[in-house]
């Protein structure tokens, strides 16, 4: 089995103004088909070919780093497209925000302390809020393109959202003003995909 | 001067304004901001030694201004803002560098991002590129046999940094090396795996290429090598001796 780039399912300016159609065209036809391309060559021959994504990152350190580097690309992005939708934004509902809530205080403390996470991680890297092993909400940043579900990540668990902040996803539009992008960001968060992945 | 006279003029008034009667040097400094109050500012941006547009078409103008006015002096003030804040009085980036090792990742990553944007404005030039001249040319010959070998080998360092980071030709024990580091690392800090004395840098961060080449960092890679200043790569050279 080959792994394939899924396809957006809203157009490529369908978020804008808060993220650009170049910047989505680029991002999605470009570097994470490049992440897939790379990816399926670096396992080709090999037993990876038979696992899914999600079982060779949670085994990334039994692999040479072109597979984590782009199966973590390819994991990341494949979960970012559905993160994001033209009707998102506002507040999450249901068990999740009530989640939220217990463990940040409230939705506001929450959005500060992972905009944090988001501007403080140095380079290339991703942003995440994860359901950790004992259900918890938790949110930390991962470098390049690991993320939270590798064997090899400093804080594991279950990503509910993830925020790309390679310069790559916001530089046509915001240049080094990465804070104006993650503050843009949260008009586009899909929160009923967020809901249904705190329920899995 | 000014600049500096009236910022502190300024702070000097708003504390008073704020501590009322209390005397400035009673208050224990309890941020960085306070402890700045008293220190000088130790780094400073330089101007580019050229117009922003002068690297076109290779390096558009835009990049250009928002790399050096925006990026670099970011890494600058952060730095100073840190220096001052964690009580560094060292005025000696290249030392900061060599115990970098000692300080907060902050101090390294924008002690690191100063020193290498420094740099890495003086390798390039208008109408620079071609080949090596001199002890530089003689040097690459010498390490890598031939202009080209040594340009596949720096290409290759430069494509091949995964995320953010540079590409550097260093010298160390009288050898060139290529390699790369990780974000705003380089070869002079105490944790790097390369080390020597940088004699050639190449910016890789997307922010170096993105406004104009995108996805495609090789092309920008291409390009650059039509800007180097092999001026600046022998006056590297001759600190390495």
């Amino acid at each position: 089995m080959s792994f394939t780039l899924p396809a957006l399912t809203y157009a490529f300016d369908a978020l804008e103004p808060h993220i650009d159609a170049k910047t989505m065209e680029i991002h999605h036809g470009k570097h994470h088909q490049a992440y897939v391309t790379n990816l399926n060559n670096a396992i080709a021959g090999t037993d990876a070919e038979k696992l899914s994504i999600e079982d060779i990152c949670k085994n990334i350190s039994k692999y040479p780093m072109p597979v984590r580097n782009n199966g973590g690309g390819h994991y990341n992005h494949s979960l970012f497209w559905t993160l994001l939708s033209p009707n998102g934004g506002g507040l999450p509902t249901g068990p999740l925000a009530a989640a939220i809530d217990e463990a940040f205080g409230n939705f506001e403390e929450f959005k500060t302390k992972f905009n944090q996470a988001a501007a403080t991680r140095f380079g290339s890297g991703w942003a995440w809020l994860i359901k950790n092993a004992s259900g918890k909400l938790e949110i930390c940043s991962t470098p390049n393109q690991d993320n939270p579900l590798m064997d090899i990540a400093e804080v594991k668990g279950f990503p509910i959202i993830g925020l790309d902040v390679w310069e790559h996803a916001y530089y046509l539009h915001y240049q080094n003003r990465r804070p104006d992008y993650c503050t843009a960001w949260w008009n586009v968060v899909n929160w009923e995909e967020a809901a249904k992945r705190f329920a899995m | 001067m000014n600049k500096k006279t009236n910022r502190r003029k300024f702070i000097q008034q708003v504390g008073m304004a704020t501590l009322g009667t209390i005397a400035l040097s009673q208050i224990k400094p309890v941020s960085a901001f306070a402890n700045s109050l008293d220190g000088e500012v130790l780094f400073t941006l330089d101007a580019l030694p050229y117009e922003f547009k002068a690297l076109e078409p290779h390096i558009d103008a835009l990049t250009m201004e928002i790399h050096h006015d925006r990026h670099h002096r970011a890494y600058v003030d952060n730095l100073n803002k840190l220096c001052a804040k964690e009580g560094i009085q060292e005025k000696s980036i290249e030392v900061i560098l060599s115990k970098v090792g000692s300080y907060s990742a902050g101090v390294k990553n924008n002690a690191g991002g100063h020193y290498n944007h420094s740099l890495f404005w003086k390798m390039m030039k208008a109408n620079g590129g071609g080949l090596p001249t001199g002890a530089a040319n003689d040097a690459i010959n010498a390490s890598f046999g031939t202009f080209d070998q040594f340009k596949t080998k720096f290409i290759e360092a430069s494509k091949s940094r995964f995320g953010s980071g540079w590409a550097w030709l260093v010298a160390k024990d009288g050898k060139l090396n290529i390699g790369s580091t990780a974000n705003q690392e380089n070869p002079l800090m105490d944790i790097s795996e390369l080390k020597g004395t940088p004699v050639l840098c190449l910016d890789v961060w997307e922010h170096a290429y993105y406004l104009k080449y995108q996805n495609k960092r090789a092309d920008y890679i291409d390009a650059w090598f039509n800007t180097i200043n092999w001026d600046t790569v022998n006056a590297q050279l001759k600190l390495a001796k």
